[in-house]
Parts: C-alpha cells; structure tokens; sequence
C-alpha cells in the first residue's frame, strides 16, 4: 500500500511534466516550466533537511552557488567538462557540509539557522570579492552542455527551452524518487524519529549526529546540482545565486508548500516561481500579493499548501 | 495533484492572455526596482516617456509603438526569464535593458539565440568585446572612463597614482580595467586600497595612500554614497593630491553629499546631459540634451540622470533603426549596425560591424568641480 503511494505520486508527476507541453502556446512556457523543476529539486532537498530531520537551514544557497560556480570555473580553468562538472560541484558541496555541518548540527533552532545563515553569506562573500577568480559581482559566462549538441547530431533538435524542460523534469524526478525512497527506508524513519524528539530518538539507540550530519550532506548535494542545472542553463552566473534572498526563497518554497511532503514542496516552488510571472501585470502589488498568499497560507493551512488540502480532502481535517 | 495541475493550467490561462495586438512591438527588461533601481528607474521611465512621445507624434512609418517592459530586480536569473518571455511570447522585434552587467549577460544568449537585436544599458566591455552579431550597446565601458581619466593625468604630468576602489559591481569593474589600461598612459599604480559598499569612513584606506612615497594623485572608482565619503574624508585629512572620481558619481547629488568644499577641485569624466546648461552653443549634443533634460524633468519632477540618458540614446537608436529597416528583427539589427553619427546625449554613435559601442573617448567631457557647481575643463 505505502509503496504503490509512493510509485503513485512519482507517476503523477512523471505524466504531468510530460502533458503540461501540450499545452503550452509558446517556447516561453518551457523555461517557466524548467525553472520550476530545478527550484523543485532544491527544495526537494530541504524537505529532507527540515522536512523529515527537523533541522533548519537558511544558508542552502550557498551550496547552490558552489554548485553553479563549479561550472563556470572548472570548464575555464581545469578544463572540466561542464557534466562532470556538476559532479565536482556535488563533491565539493558534500565535503563542505560534512566539514562545516560537523560543528554547527550540534547547534538547534534559532542558532543552527543563524550559524546556517552565516555560512551562506560567507559563500556569497567570497564569490563577490574574489574577483580575480570569480569574476564579481559582475558575475562570469559559463559553457553550455555539450548533450544538446550530441543529441542534434542524432537528428533530435531541441530548443535551449525544451532541452532544459526535458533536462530539468529528469533531475527534479530522480530527486524526487530518490527523496521518497528515503522516506521510507530505515534511515527516513529514524530522521522522522529525531524530527519527533531528539531525546526520545536517541534514547531507541539512533545515533542523532551522524543522522542529521546526513541530512545536512544530502540537502547540500542537491541544493548544489540545482544550482550546476540553474547556471548551465542560463550561460551565465553571478553571486546573486549564492545571495541570502536566494536561501530564504527556497525555505519559503518549501514550507508554502508543505516542508513535510515532497509533492508539496514541487507545489510551492511551482507557485512562487509562476506567481512574479503572472503577477507582472500589476507589477506594483506583486510583492503585496506574494506576502498575503503566504499569511494567508501559515494561518488557513499550517502544515503547507499540499499536505493541509490533502487532509482536508480524506476528511480528517486539519 | 489535482490541486498543482490546476494551479499551472489558470497561470497558464492568465499568462496566455497578455499578448497583444499588432503594431511595433519593442521588449524592455530592467531593473527599475531592487539593489540596482538606481540605474533601472530613470531608465524605465525614460523608455516609457519616450515612446508616449513616439505614438503621439505618431508612431514609426505610421504604426504604433507597443512597450512591453518587464522589472527584473536586478536578478539575472529573472532577467534571462523575462528575455524568453519578450522572444518567445510577447514576440517583440527588439530588447532594450539589462541595466547591469549580470542582467544584461544573462539577457544576451537568449537575443542571440533568438535572432532580436538587443541594445544593453550596462557598462563592461565583456558585452560587446568580443562583437555579438545581435548585441549592442549604449553607456561607454568603464575602460573608456579609465582613459578618460588617465589622459588628463598624462597632460598633467601625473605619473604615479593611488586608487580606492569601491568593492560593489561598479567600482569592481572600472578597478579592473583601470588596472589593465594604466601601462598605455604610463601610470603606475602604487597604492591599490578598496572599501565595502556600506562603509561609512575610509580615512584608514586614505591614510595609507598618502603614507605611500610618490603617490601624484588619488583615483576613485566608485559609485553612491562611497565616493561622497572618500572626498570628505580626504578633505579632513587634509590630503593635498589632486582626486578622480567616475563617471558613475556625476551628478550634483555627488556635490550635495561630499559638500562643496570638500568636492572643490575633484575632476570627473561626465557627459554632455549633466553639463547641459554650460554647454556651449556650437556644441552639437547641446538640443539634444536640452530636449531631454526639458521632457524628463518636466514630466518626472526630479533631475535627469546619466543611467536614464543610456535609456533615452537607446530607444532612439532602436526607433530610428526601425525607420529605415521596418519592423523585422534582421533588418533593424542590419539598420542599427549601419547607424552613422547619430548625435545622443551620451556620445556621437558610428556603428560598425567591428563596434557595437560607436563611441570613442570624445563622449566624455573633463569635468572639474568649481564652487559646488560643474566647469568644462576640455
């Protein structure tokens, strides 16, 4: 039964990225759709984080900057290519948030999310001041993917858009399966355990340290890939990505919603990445409209957009 | 999932239903608010005067104009959305914007890719060295600044300079390219100190360069409230060397910070919009600057600024391309390359295939501050 709940809500996914082209009147709607997925992935990875292990993070853009300047720095200076690339930004990443989570995961609350906040803010520094490596706030180009060549040597020709569309829903899917497999295995029930109670977990002999050290290392790597796929999509990156609006943004898509369900933390990302794009008509409102959505959100559906409708739906109520 | 599916169909309805009707359709992307609203702003509001006027005198070869503009916020990542957004839905024949450098590269691939000509408001040379076949535009780069300002030092015999840089986008760039083009005037820079964006006192950073033997003169890439202070400060130290500001400070909201006192003396390369008063009648930039400078002021109730000047020179370009080439993307694109002495309030522009830029040091006027007031010094 859980396990087909799982298959279930993995191939709903699959067949809405799959139909939702269809209905798209221009080549526009595939970047839209790109962008969701990648903020998806990334806030797939703060579910893990906050979701199942109860730890907070607001310094995630900070992997997500190491992730995208890993592929505009290692194609220029090692020579890398951008795939491998990626993987070089998720090692980095990982090695990071085992070195710095080490410390700071023993902090709770209010002081692991300031001591996070920290971190994200010196990666953001140092992306800004290293100039001569970096490039600055000015940012620096990053080489595209050379899969897209590849593939239109074997005769299929896709847009920069499409590709990204396809490229994107592949990662954001993979994460998403990975994330729900977690869920149910051993270590996501121990995770939810310590989520629960720290006390109670280790007391049942879960070794609360190395679970939330996990965690930390898991939401990095994929706060990391997001931020490779966001970089080589746009060409272009600048420190703006590892910025402390970047890191609130992907806690606010999360707990929106729904920090405890992965389904509902593709909904939020896909409801705050769409809500400035339809809301360029009023322009002036937008950030009005934005802060009602997520008051009215916290106060009507305390446990996240997703979740709080679902229960709502199987009548147990809130 | 019932719940996500509808969600993104009602965005897409709503979406679908911005596109408009025929006309010329001209794309603006820019960062009128956030941290970079400074440049985005008065470039917003000039983009949006300019082509009210365009349609009331009605329109190019007979069509109207029809603006959509997009405010990024400074995000490139935005920007690069809104891009795809002007080219792929709004299908609009030609972009202006990108008011930084980051918004404007991210904008740049996508004008590439989608064969629109696009002029940037940005200042770095990276925009248009190497030439992008589609890609123009308007502010002269922060190299062309350095020139400026490293010639003056030449006829004044200054060899040997100080240089306090601001850490923010601006002053990072033009520090950059000071640095580069400094061995073509001969300069040597002996002291290189820089400051944060939010600093509030730079007598330490100040200290050190007159305690460096030989310093000549003191230069400032900089921009905001950063080079105010700097020339407040020296003034307090009472360090006696000559100082350069950029050209991102001039504006009398540079005087009113520093204090006149303080500013007396300071020497900048500005252009001809901020001295259009003391321009001399022979100059042939002066109606053009005038009738800005008149429009906006009038129109606005605040004074022109050099950034909404990019804006005004680029809409011109971009509309008088449209006159001669109609409104298909390659032939503005083609129109606008073979643009030739076309008088703006930024510089006299010549396009070619080679420069994208069209302007050459002449843009720039020597500006030195005289009893808070500006003095042509070329």
């Amino acid at each position: 039964m859980k396990l087909s709940s799982k298959w279930m809500q993995l191939a709903a996914l699959a067949v809405l990225v799959a139909v939702l082209p269809l209905f798209f009147p221009s080549g526009y709607y595939y970047r839209v759709g790109a962008l969701i997925f990648v903020n998806g992935l990334a806030v797939t990875g703060l579910v893990i984080l906050i979701g199942y292990a109860g730890q907070i993070s607001l310094g995630h853009a900070g992997f997500a900057g190491i992730g995208g300047y890993a592929c505009a720095l290692a194609p220029a200076h090692l020579g890398l290519p951008p795939s491998l690339s990626i993987l070089l930004g998720a090692v980095i990443s990982a090695v990071l948030a085992v070195l710095i989570g080490k410390p700071i995961l023993r902090l709770r609350g209010y002081y692991l999310a300031v001591a996070t906040l920290g971190f994200g803010i010196l990666v953001s520094m140092v992306l800004t001041n290293e100039r001569a490596l970096t490039g600055g706030p000015d940012g620096m180009a990053v080489q595209g993917l050379a899969l897209r060549k590849i593939l239109r040597g074997w005769g299929w020709k896709l847009s920069s858009g499409e590709f990204w569309y396809i490229l994107s829903a592949l990662a954001m899917l993979v994460g998403v399966w990975i994330a729900l497999n977690l869920f149910q295995s051993a270590t996501g029930r121990a995770m939810r355990a310590l989520h629960g109670s720290e006390v109670a977990a280790r007391t049942v002999g879960i070794d609360v340290a190395r679970l939330k050290l996990q965690a930390f290392v898991i939401s990095a790597v994929y706060a990391s890939v997001a931020g490779s796929l966001l970089a080589l999509q746009n060409q272009f990156v600048t420190p703006d990505i590892a910025g402390f609006m970047h890191s609130i943004e992907m806690v606010t898509m999360a707990v929106l919603g729904g920090v405890g369900s992965v389904l509902g933390a593709v909904t939020g990302s896909a409801i705050l990445t769409l809500l400035p794009q339809v809301l360029t008509v009023f322009a002036e409102y937008e950030q009005l409209v934005l802060g009602l959505v997520m008051i009215l959100v916290m106060i009507f559906l305390p446990r996240g957009l997703l979740p709080s409708i679902a229960a709502k739906l199987k009548g147990r109520g809130e | 999932m019932k719940l996500l599916m509808t969600t993104a169909v009602s965005a897409l309805v709503v979406l679908g239903t911005t596109a408009a009707m025929a006309d010329i359709k001209l794309g603006a992307s820019l960062s009128a608010s956030g941290p970079a609203a400074f440049l985005g702003d008065p470039e917003a509001k000039t983009i949006e005067m300019m082509v009210e006027q365009i349609n009331e005198a009605g329109g190019i070869n007979g069509e109207k104009i029809d603006l959509v503009l997009y405010d990024d916020g400074g995000d490139p990542n935005k920007a690069r959305t809104f891009a795809t957004r002007l080219v792929e839905d709004d299908e609009v024949v030609a972009i202006i914007g990108g008011s930084t450098t980051g918004t404007t590269m991210s904008i740049l691939s996508v004008a590439e890719d989608a064969e629109v000509p696009f002029i940037s408001l940005a200042g770095a040379i990276q925009i248009i060295d190497p030439v992008h076949k589609w890609v123009f535009k308007t502010p002269h780069t922060d190299r062309m600044a350095c020139e400026k300002i490293f010639s003056d030092m030449q006829q004044k015999g200054i060899t040997k300079i100080g240089m306090i840089s601001g850490t923010d986008g601006f002053g990072a760039s033009m520090q950059a390219q000071c640095k580069d083009v400094a061995p073509k005037y001969a300069i040597e820079i002996l002291s290189d100190e820089t400051y944060g964006p939010q600093d509030a006192d730079m007598t330490p950073q100040l200290t050190k360069i007159r305690n460096t033997d030989g310093v000549q003169a003191i230069l400032n890439p900089g921009f905001g409230q950063g080079p105010a202070i700097v020339t407040r400060n020296k003034a307090q130290l009472g360090i006696d060397l000559p100082l350069y500001e950029s050209h991102g400070v001039a504006s009398d909201g540079f005087i009113e910070l520093a204090g006149a006192a303080a500013a007396e003396g300071v020497r900048l390369p500005g252009t001809a919009l901020l001295v259009a008063a003391i321009l001399p009648d022979s100059d042939p930039q002066k109606p053009v600057v005038t009738a800005y400078k008149t429009a906006y002021e009038a129109k606005y109730g605040e004074t022109v600024s050099t950034f909404g000047g990019y804006a005004h020179d680029a809409v011109d370009l971009m509309t008088n391309a449209m006159k001669t080439g109609g409104s298909d993307p390659a032939a503005i694109r083609d129109a606008l390359e073979a643009t030739q002495g076309y008088v703006g309030t930024t510089g006299i522009y010549s396009f070619s295939p080679e420069d994208h830029l069209g302007l050459d040091l002449s843009a720039f006027k020597m500006l030195e501050i005289r009893d808070g007031g500006w003095t042509l010094i070329d």
